[in-house]
């Protein structure tokens, strides 16, 4: 860590920081729950596009501009496409007037809340857990953030990913091929 | 007060964008124009639409309303405000009201980015061209929410056909794009960039636009990116999902009044977006014919007067319009109107011709023009051929699109890196 | 509470985890279960992010390990719900319903 300096000479702070992290957690939050508790599945997918429209622009707070670019992209214009795609083939009325929730919600609850319980436990009391986060962050400027990844996925001498990068593309060969084989009528 | 005078003053000796600059002040300024230059260029299509396909087509096209119909889309806008707001039963009237508001976001949003000039830019991100493909694909999203929340056939289908066609050709696009992407990292000490301002300046220290670059592997880059724009707004040749012999306008087929004016705010902001994207990555942006060759004072003058000239010859045609509307006393209105249009255009063109003003419009204008010309080959597409049924249209997307662009891709990386993979193949080249 | 920390990005991603399981557990709609997977990826992912940007300010501007793994795990993400839904498809052709509760034939 650079004590001296916490922000580099030449760059600008970051404006407003604490109040667009709260309203965007909120958004998140709220987009959250609205997917878990609505009826109706296209509610559920617009709360949810809603939610990762808002982890985007956290993650450009977190001056990680690509990962947003990738989110708003992939999972937001690409996944959720697809979503609501199938939520029109299949959605059928009757599913709407069911019992939403299965039997099991109490049991569902309580092992939710054991595990915030121990998400709480680990942040708060542990010495380990507070000395992981300490104060203050350094706040890089964004310019070559596609260009650094980049580095680390194909530089010859310093990129560590390039098996990950390409194991990655064979993964999403067996998953194209997978769902083609999946949803056609007859194979 | 004075501080605040500073903050403005401070900016406009910077040469980043207020965005980068962190300067709030000029972002809201500048935002505030996009959107006053959104409105006006959206109000300007509908009138350039109506008269040049009028044109086209052997007619006259609009001519009540105002002098040769200059304020027919006003009337167009003020019907549709006053039309009454119908929501079909059973229809979900939560996602039904926010479709429309999905299109207009991803529409507007994009337009964050998109450079004027070097500094004339909202902000720049390090993922520039990045962040506008992935969010002109959110509009599929309000697309097919719409087609959905209307509880009717005809727009469901609309909805999914037009997605189904937008998703396709968005490949394609990504495709085109990276190929350009690769031509920026040519520079001499470059890793090439994302960034729209880094792209065209990329274009400048090649001294060549990257359309020309590499002939002709430039030139079918750009074809791919301008078919694939044209399938991605919806347009003529490929509006099947909005046709109205086919469909019955597709998935906006329930919206009337100013969610159906949302909807065609958001077409014609989309595809002014996408041109800007082919201007930027293929045609220079902001930089004006010969930037690097025809460098000698004399030049530069002589492009900076463009401007000007242009509003100049607007005004002219105006005024000879002006003289050949009929003597009669009903047309006196309209004879005074575009006598008074014609002036407005001339003072504005003589405002050009001050040097203040000149240099700082010169790269707003060459970026305009080169967009509006974009304009006028999707209304030229529109009159000229005829419509793409779905399944030639898919075809298209993906058999000949797609594969063009992949070995454009893979011909791109090979021609460019191609004194390097020769030294390797030597064996004689370093890390 | 004014300063943002790590932690708080790291209570946020704990708190979409959470929800995301408990619409794992509780939801009969496939679907929505797929959905709250992704809200549960994206949990990770914020993890991911933020950890990065701390890692960052120990080992320098370079070191972005924790996003190129969250790129992998957006890439992941693709792959599976497109698998996931294909499965949907082909369980819904056969017997018309969305319910967890009624995907329990081993064979029919």
């Amino acid at each position: 860590m650079n004590p001296a300096g916490m922000i580099p000479a030449g760059t600008n702070p970051p404006v407003a920081t604490p109040f667009f992290f709260y309203l965007l957690a909120a958004i998140m939050v709220i987009g959250g729950v609205m997917v878990i508790t609505r009826k109706n599945a296209v509610h559920s997918a617009m709360a949810l596009i809603t939610t990762l429209l808002a982890q985007a622009a956290l993650y450009l707070m977190l001056y990680a501009p690509f990962v947003a670019g990738v989110q708003i992209i992939l999972y937001a214009g690409g996944i959720m496409v697809l979503f609501l795609f199938v939520i029109m083939l299949i959605s059928i009325e009757r599913a709407e007037k069911e019992r939403q929730f299965n039997k099991q919600w109490p049991v569902g609850i309580v092992a939710a809340a054991a595990l915030g319980g121990l998400f709480i436990a680990v942040y708060t009391t542990t010495t380990k857990g507070r000395a992981l986060f300490p104060e203050g962050r350094m706040t890089y400027g964004e310019t070559q953030n596609t260009q650094q990844i980049a580095a680390l996925l194909f530089d010859r001498t310093a990129g560590q990913y390039m098996f990950a990068f390409e194991i990655a593309s064979l993964l999403l060969l067996v998953a194209i091929i997978g769902a083609v084989v999946m949803a056609k009528k007859r194979i | 007060m004075h501080a605040l005078m500073q903050y403005i003053q401070s900016y406009l000796d910077s040469d980043k964008t207020p965005g980068g600059a962190g300067n709030i002040f000029w972002a809201t300024v500048y935002i505030l124009l996009v959107f006053a230059g959104l409105s006006v260029a959206v109000i300007a299509m509908n009138w350039l639409e109506r008269k040049i396909l009028a044109h086209m087509q052997v007619r006259l096209g609009p001519m009540r309303v105002g002098p040769h119909g200059l304020l027919q889309p006003i009337a167009d806008a003020i019907k549709l405000l006053l039309k009454e707001d119908i929501i079909p039963a059973e229809a979900d009237a939560v996602v039904f009201w926010i479709a429309p508001f999905i299109v207009v976001l991803a529409a507007f949003t994009v337009f964050v980015v998109v450079p004027f000039g070097p500094t004339h830019a909202i902000t720049d991100m390090n993922i520039g061209i990045l962040f506008m493909l992935g969010v002109s694909s959110l509009s599929v999203l309000g697309i097919v929410t719409a087609g959905w929340a209307s509880n009717s056939h005809y727009p469901l289908i609309g909805a999914l056909r037009s997605s189904a066609q937008m998703v396709s050709y968005e490949v394609a696009m990504g495709l085109a794009v990276v190929s350009v992407i690769l031509m920026t990292s040519l520079n001499d000490q470059s890793t090439g960039t994302l960034s729209m301002i880094g792209i065209v300046q990329a274009q400048l220290a090649q001294q060549e636009w990257f359309i020309f670059k590499f002939f002709p592997l430039g030139l079918i880059g750009f074809g791919i990116f301008a078919i694939a724009m044209v399938a991605e707004t919806n347009r003529a040749p490929f509006d099947l999902p909005e046709a109205e012999s086919e469909l019955t306008a597709g998935f906006h087929t329930e919206y009337s009044g100013f969610r159906w004016s949302l909807f065609f705010l958001a077409e014609y902001s989309a595809m002014i977006a996408v041109s800007s994207i082919a201007v930027t990555l293929w045609l220079g942006g902001w930089l004006r014919p010969f930037p690097n060759l025809l460098v000698a004072p004399p030049w530069d003058l002589v492009f900076s007067l463009f401007p000007a000239i242009t509003f100049l010859l607007l005004a002219a045609m105006c005024f000879y319009n002006t003289a050949r509307m009929p003597k009669h006393p009903l047309f006196k209105v309209q004879t005074i109107g575009l006598a008074g249009f014609g002036v407005v255009l001339g003072l504005i063109g003589l405002i050009l011709f001050l040097p203040a003003v000149r240099l700082r419009v010169n790269d707003i204008f060459w970026f305009s023009a080169k967009v509006a010309g974009f304009m006028y080959l999707y209304i030229w597409y529109r009159g000229t051929f005829p419509r793409y049924r779905f399944d030639q249209l898919m075809k298209v997307g993906w058999k000949v699109l797609l594969p063009t662009g992949l070995a454009l891709l893979v011909l791109t990386a090979f021609v460019g890196m191609r004194t390097e993979l020769w030294a390797e193949l030597q064996g004689v080249w370093r890390p | 509470m004014l300063h943002i920390t790590t932690l708080h990005y790291l209570v946020l991603g704990a708190a979409l985890f959470l929800l995301g399981v408990i619409g794992v557990l509780t939801r009969r709609n496939v679907v929505i279960v797929l959905m709250s997977i992704e809200l549960i990826l994206n949990a990770v992912n914020l993890n991911l992010v933020a950890f990065s940007r701390y890692w960052q300010g120990i080992h320098g501007p370079t070191a972005l390990h924790g996003q190129v793994f969250a790129i992998f795990v957006i890439t992941d993400a693709a792959a599976e719900a497109a698998v996931g839904l294909g499965i949907l498809i082909a369980f819904f052709r056969n017997k018309e319903t969305v319910n967890v509760d009624e995907v329990n034939l081993l064979k029919w």
